[in-house]
């Protein structure tokens, strides 16, 4: 094996998006039949990498080696062509189609579309121990089958290296052992798997190789076996883990934000929150664990009124269950989305138009019916410089800011509202880690003041470094509290999976 | 709240960034440019020499008597423009300014001509039609919007297709049941008003009796309005945040029904202002030689970005086009050239704003990234990925 050429070497890769390097100098050695994990925080340049490696971008700098022969990629197709599929992380499926129609869509030259494809489907399902079913309808399977399908995919197109972007975000834990064992027997018949993860402990457990992304470039390639989760992470962000203490409670009895029976249905007529129930008090951080995906965008979406749900909502004592959105938000809740390019950002408009939105009939946004131009750019100019946006003028459009400083825009606006709770859904992803500490410190100080937080997070070290209460959702149902003060990582992660939490060691307290 | 500290913003003329401008205005220039260039080949390839051609239209173009009727199709062109501009403000198609502007003016026509409205003061009875027309609109379009917003059918198909109806509609009352058919008349109107309730003309073009259709004045001011409304209220905060960013607009506590249905409605009320101008200072009466007006109206928004001096130059332009043509059959040149013309402006200028938006924010984040990763080394590493998605 150690004669063998890799199957993929990157060498010197670099790739420069306006204003900003978005890989530089990246080398990676993949050897053939193995798994190979790219580990690194969001924003760190895993996904840009692998877009080059897929053809998607040319890179401005460096050279891609497959087998040993270099390539350039125009296009996926190419990609392709040399042996190199991508599973994505949200699926590309048709719901009205088979397994099988679902496969040749595209690819209908190589086998056809009838029993040809339907013989070939089965052969590779069987090789690598996939399971597939060619006849069934996309819309009746479960989320791993249709992950399994999405690799069938692209195997039956020819690939010998599979590119898996966050393939575990989506699953529940025994789906992400089965696509573990999957992993493997891709392997055993000899084909390549670069796999892209955040998840640490998964990635000590399936790869062969793990390396490392930092800032745009690889700062280290190790094996599983010589690294802890901890030394993992500490190379992931760098020489020291910030920590986001909150310790000394500020926690009143006075509830901010009291939720109960509150049920989300999903497009299928499933509850995607179930039932929640619980109290954020003044000066308290809740924080709700999960894997992604759970309910909690929903859970927030409810509180916030933009998605319709049963159960009732008391915001300082008033039943806002009925309310419109704009109420609820000129009552005092205030808003960082999961997604801020979707849900908190006008990317074309300039900051300022920014700073308006979601308190459009707020002082000192509006007058009347009237937008207070004037006021609105004072206090855009203020938020700017308080929370260190880093731009060179507030007229300039959302779109030309960095994540980072979109994010401190967004904390600074909706802390400009001194809201009674605040809706924090991943307040720190993809922001590098000086904006992290600085937004932790801009939640922490609210919180001083009086303010309710739902903290909803995936990183396991920001949940128990902030909150007051720990609460985990799984399938949408608030399934475990936990207490910050002495629950580890480890004890989150097992109780994020729906394994009780019994075994760990303090009973929820609160 | 406050900070002593804090620096003034920019006063307003520093928010203009040239690197986006530029490209933006030089856009509509490149656009007309490649059209006249395209035209040019057709002219060719039929024998006729473009130079010539242009040149008759420019001076036909220039005299007195033709600034006054492309000021004339102007004020219709510019009114029906404003109405698309407010559903395009919003993400919203409304392609049915034809329908709602024919159907309002009918109804206002018929209703203001009819017997028991004789008592009315002629200034009065033209506040009616005004005030009938866009009623009328507004309400014709609102089928679109509710059509949408309960059942979720495309305003596109539904305003289309209530044009064919609107048209149906108005063809069938006027010649079956309310027209009245003039003494040597051909056809049949919905009556001639009363002289007391004609809009008089503008005396403005020196060189000519003729004089500029009254609501010319109303078409300005309704620029200034939706100026106002779309800039400056937090309707238009509103409206616009709904067009760059539905989701985000509806996590800011905007109710996306109800921003449809208003932006609806006023788009079809003020599209029943787009055949007043010739009615109320003109023919005196609806005809059903009305119309065509409200497809012309999405082709001067388009060119003019919704803005509403771009869409005052694009109306003028537009109107110069549909008068200067009448000079081509005089030369022997068809004047189909001026459509080929305006098919090609429109098309390729809705390719060079998307270039040159591109361009301007690409040069923007360029300038954003120089100006602040320069003090900060690598800082703002997170956006690669946020933009590469």
């Amino acid at each position: 094996m150690t004669a063998d050429p890799p199957a993929v070497a990157l060498k010197g890769i670099t790739k420069r998006f306006p204003g900003v390097v978005a890989n530089s100098d990246v080398n990676l050695t993949v050897r053939k039949g193995t798994i190979h994990a790219i580990v690194g925080e969001n924003g760190a340049g895993k996904s840009t990498l692998m877009k080059i490696l897929y053809g998607m971008q040319p890179p401005d700098e460096g050279e891609i080696v497959i087998d040993g022969r270099p390539v350039r990629f125009s296009s996926p197709q190419g990609a392709i062509e040399a042996g190199i599929g991508m599973v994505h992380q949200h699926f590309m499926l048709a719901d009205n189609f088979t397994v099988t129609e679902n496969v040749v869509l595209g690819a209908e030259k190589l086998h056809g579309i009838g029993a040809g494809a339907k013989a070939k489907i089965r052969e590779i399902s069987q090789r690598y121990g996939l399971g597939v079913r060619p006849d069934e309808l996309v819309e009746n399977l479960g989320v791993g089958d249709r992950q399994r399908v999405e690799i069938l995919k692209v195997l039956y197109r020819g690939a010998r290296i599979l590119i898996l972007d966050e393939p575990t975000a989506v699953l529940v834990p025994q789906e992400v052992d089965e696509l573990f064992g999957n992993l493997r027997e891709l392997i055993r018949e000899g084909l390549t798997v670069l796999f892209i993860s955040h998840k640490l402990d998964e990635v000590r457990g399936v790869a062969d190789d793990i390396t490392v992304i930092r800032r745009g470039t690889t700062v280290a390639s190790v094996k599983p076996s010589d690294v802890t989760a901890r030394q993992l992470a500490t190379l992931m962000v760098g020489s020291e883990l910030p920590s986001p203490e909150a310790r000394e409670s500020t926690v009143t009895d006075e509830p901010a934000l009291v939720v109960s029976g509150l049920t989300v249905l999903g497009a299928e007529g499933r509850p995607v929150v179930d039932n929640a129930t619980f109290t954020i008090h003044r000066g308290e951080v809740v924080g709700i664990a999960g894997v992604e995906g759970n309910g909690q965008a929903e859970l927030a979406e409810a509180i916030l009124g933009v998605r319709p749900a049963t159960g009732t909502i008391l915001l300082g004592g008033d039943d806002v269950s009925a309310w419109s959105t704009r109420r609820r938000r000129e009552a005092g809740i205030g808003y960082v989305p999961e997604d801020r390019h979707r849900q908190g950002l006008l990317l074309d408009a300039p900051l300022w138009e920014n700073r308006i939105l979601g308190h459009q009939t707020e002082r000192p946004n509006a007058r009347g019916f009237l937008i207070d131009v004037g006021g609105a750019r004072r206090d855009t100019q203020r938020i700017v410089e308080q929370y260190d946006v880093r731009t060179p003028s507030i007229d300039v459009a959302a779109v030309a800011l960095s994540g980072g400083n979109q994010q401190k825009l967004i904390v600074g606006r909706e802390m400009s509202h001194e809201p009674k709770v605040l809706i924090a859904a991943h307040p720190t992803r993809g922001v590098d880690v000086g904006a992290q500490a600085a937004i932790w410190d801009h939640i922490r100080s609210a919180r001083i003041a009086g303010m309710g937080v739902l903290l909803i997070s995936a990183d396991l070290d920001e949940l128990i470094g902030l909150s007051d209460s720990l609460k985990v959702i799984y399938g949408g149902r608030l399934v475990a509290d936990a207490d910050p003060a002495t629950v580890t990582p480890e004890q989150l992660g097992v109780a994020m999976t729906g394994a009780s939490i019994d075994d760990s060691t303090e009973e929820a307290t609160e | 709240m406050t900070s002593a500290t804090t620096t003034a913003p920019p006063p307003f003329w520093r928010r203009i960034d040239p690197a986006k401008l530029v490209p933006q205005l030089l856009a509509p220039v490149a656009a007309l440019l490649l059209a006249a260039a395209i035209s040019s080949v057709a002219l060719l390839i039929s024998d006729k020499d473009p130079v010539q051609a242009f040149t008759d239209m420019y001076h036909f173009g220039i005299t007195p008597d033709s600034q006054v009727e492309i000021l004339n199709k102007a004020s219709e062109y510019y009114i029906a423009a404003v109405a698309v501009a407010i559903g395009f403000k919003m993400g919203l198609f409304n392609i049915g300014v034809e329908g709602q502007s024919k159907i309002a003016a009918f109804m206002a026509g018929a209703l203001a001509s009819a017997s028991f409205m004789s008592w009315m003061p002629g200034p009065l009875r033209i506040v009616l039609i005004i005030v009938v027309a866009m009623l009328v609109g507004a309400a014709w379009a609102s089928i679109a919007a509710l059509l949408k917003t309960q059942r979720g059918v495309s305003e596109v198909i539904s305003t289309l297709m209530l044009n064919a109806i609107g048209a149906l509609v108005v063809t069938w009352l006027l010649n079956d049941h309310w027209g009245v058919q003039e003494p040597g008349a051909q056809i049949k109107t919905t009556g001639i008003l009363p002289s007391n309730s004609w809009m008089p003309g503008l005396p403005i073009i020196s060189g000519t009796d003729q004089k500029v259709l009254g609501f010319l004045a109303i078409s300005v001011v309704l620029g200034i309005v939706y100026w106002f409304t779309i800039n400056r209220t937090r309707f238009g905060f509103d409206l616009r945040a709904t067009g760059y960013n539905p989701f985000a607009a509806s996590a800011s506590g905007v109710n996306a029904k109800k921003m449809i249905i208003t932006a609806m409605v006023i788009s079809g009320a003020i599209a029943g202002l787009v055949n007043l101008p010739r009615m109320l200072g003109e023919s005196h009466t609806y005809t059903e030689g009305f119309g065509g007006i409200g497809f012309t109206g999405i082709a001067v928004a388009l060119l003019g970005r919704n803005h509403p001096v771009g869409m005052a130059l694009g109306a003028i332009l537009w109107g110069f086009l549909a008068r200067s043509q009448l000079i081509l059959d005089l030369d022997g040149i068809p004047k189909e050239i001026v459509l080929i013309m305006q098919g090609v402006a429109v098309l390729s200028v809705v390719i060079a704003y998307e270039l040159a938006a591109r361009i301007g924010r690409r040069a923007q984040q360029q300038r954003v990234g120089a100006a602040t990763a320069a003090p900060a080394a690598a800082a703002p590493l997170a956006t690669a990925t946020e933009e590469s998605k």
